[in-house]
């Protein structure tokens, strides 16, 4: 097979798209997870708390914990997961606060979001980066 | 079933009424998230605790619905707050239809 310039520059151009496509499509997942959880609310940033490590050595086991004040539930998203939704808390009437913790796989260094939705129906947002040194989904 | 499913729950004795306290569970489990492949490349299929919740006297306290996402052996910690003695009862649902329970006793005074 002779491969001639012009296929050359199409072969390049096929490999960044595909390169591209998985992140594109992760940031679409997280995006959409979002605005099933905000159902229409609206999103504003700050009133909620997410403790996550700078940098996890480990991706397979993550601490993280969310606190959120007056929250109904809170969802945490990790965007760079193959599929970004990590977790939903509902609380309920005898919850002491609105916070949790638990611990959670990452695939890499990623940014992880936490969002609550409120009594009144709008949603608070915040966000953390993590850097993983070893990745958490088997790969 | 998966096998050797052990929950655990650390809940106070005893607490005074209306005082915000811990509490910590675990349960051993695999939670196979259904992303890896087993050596010949197949993908080795999903297989978690999808759902927990802790209820106090049949009153909720919180309830978490969980992804491939959370590691092994699911750790959660959070409070509660109550105002009368009784049981605090813990379930874990598994993705092959088996439940987990667990549950602790409390005194107020």
């Amino acid at each position: 097979m002779i491969i001639t310039r012009r296929d050359t520059l199409v072969m390049g151009a096929g490999a960044a798209v595909a390169t591209l496509l998985p992140l594109q499509a992760f940031a679409d997942a997280t995006e959409d997870a979002t605005m099933e959880f905000a159902a229409g609310g609206a999103i504003s940033d700050g009133g909620i708390e997410l403790t996550a490590p700078e940098i996890a050595e480990n991706g397979n086991t993550v601490p993280i914990s969310v606190s959120a004040p007056g929250a109904v539930s809170i969802l945490v998203l990790a965007s760079g997961n193959p599929n970004p939704r990590v977790i939903e808390f509902n609380f309920g009437p005898l919850a002491g606060s609105q916070s949790a913790s638990t611990r959670c796989r990452l695939a890499g260094t990623q940014d992880v979001f936490a969002l609550a939705k409120m009594a009144d129906g709008s949603v608070k947002r915040t966000s953390a980066t993590v850097k993983v040194t070893i990745g958490g989904c088997g790969g | 079933m998966a096998e050797n499913v052990k929950p655990r729950v650390r809940v106070p004795r005893s607490a005074s009424a209306g005082e915000v306290f811990e509490i910590k569970t675990l349960i051993s489990h695999i939670m196979e998230s259904g992303q890896r492949k087993d050596s010949d490349g197949n993908t080795i299929p999903r297989s978690i605790i999808n759902h927990f919740s802790c209820d106090f006297n049949g009153e909720n306290v919180i309830q978490a619905t969980l992804e491939g996402a959370i590691s092994t052996n699911p750790y959660f910690q959070f409070e509660a707050v109550i105002q009368e003695s009784g049981t605090f009862t813990f379930t874990w649902n598994d993705d092959d239809g088996s439940v987990y329970t667990d549950s602790k006793d409390i005194t107020v005074g």
